[in-house]
């Protein structure tokens, strides 16, 4: 269900998350930027599957759709360390032709984010 | 004249520092400038986000539009600084075609003391043709100068 690229990011399903669209990134060699540290690169790519999997879940609920990117605007808040990074998408807005999402990632705490994000999707009604 | 040897070379950097993300996906040297530096990511299916369409994913656009603004803001100022990026927006004009090279450009317009002032854009081509425009903001922490 999730794209190459998610898998290129070593992307999965949550299994302890009942309600199925929390993603995980696992920290590895290639996701890492400067020494250390998570590329902001890779935790937005995790933000952006986050999105893409709440906004499709969303929309099987609601007839279903195509979904294309318009942007994305990503404020980078703390360092990605050594451990699993968590991302949600949330759908703050599902219209006829765009829906607004938002995503976190964490990592210890989900109230302590590393990264936020906000979209625009255009959806193509089937 | 003779060339200062702190002056930035991102070839370098990119041949020699950098494994990580951008070796991951692909990432490459193109050009640069006195404030700009331009990326090559070849195509390659591990990228798709759309298997129908076989269209690369918006991500991998965004890691190289990151890492090409942020070696723009090392030339602008002629040595490495340490930092880290504070905000980035990606405009998504149009998909990338299926098995073409992306091309991402970017550019540091503006240094303060603690933030400098980026912007760019990425094309598979034709840069009059882009494919995303990006404007964000790094943060060094120890300061630019």
């Amino acid at each position: 269900m999730l794209p190459p690229y998610a898998e290129t990011l070593g992307l999965y399903v949550d299994p302890d998350c009942a309600d199925g669209c929390r993603l995980v990134m696992p920290y590895a060699d290639g996701v890492l930027g400067r020494p250390g540290f998570l590329h902001g690169g890779a935790i937005s790519g995790l933000m952006e599957m986050a999105a893409i999997v709440a906004l499709q879940r969303a929309l099987a609920g609601d007839g279903g759709g195509r979904i294309k990117p318009i942007n994305v605007t990503v404020d980078f808040m703390r360092g990605g360390r050594d451990k699993l990074t968590y991302s949600t998408g949330i759908v703050t807005r599902l219209g006829n032709r765009v829906a607004n999402v938002e995503a976190t990632a964490w990592q210890d705490d989900a109230a302590k984010p590393i990264a936020a994000a906000r979209m625009n999707y255009l959806i193509v009604r089937g | 004249m003779s060339i200062p040897t702190f002056i930035f070379d991102p070839e370098r950097f990119l041949k020699s520092g950098a494994g990580g993300h951008g070796k991951h996906l692909g990432l490459s040297y193109h050009a640069h400038g006195p404030d700009w530096a331009e990326m090559a990511m070849p195509y390659d299916p591990r990228l798709v986000g759309d298997t129908d369409s076989g269209v690369i994913a918006s991500g991998p656009i965004l890691s190289m539009m990151d890492m090409a603004t942020s070696m723009s803001v090392w030339l602008k100022l002629g040595g490495f600084r340490a930092h880290a990026t504070l905000d980035l927006r990606v405009d998504y004009l149009r998909p990338a075609t299926p098995g073409r090279t992306v091309i991402g450009r970017g550019e540091c317009y503006r240094v303060t003391r603690s933030i400098a002032f980026i912007r760019g854009q990425a094309h598979d081509g034709d840069p009059a043709d882009p494919l995303a425009h990006v404007a964000g903001t790094f943060m060094a922490p120890e300061g630019y100068f």
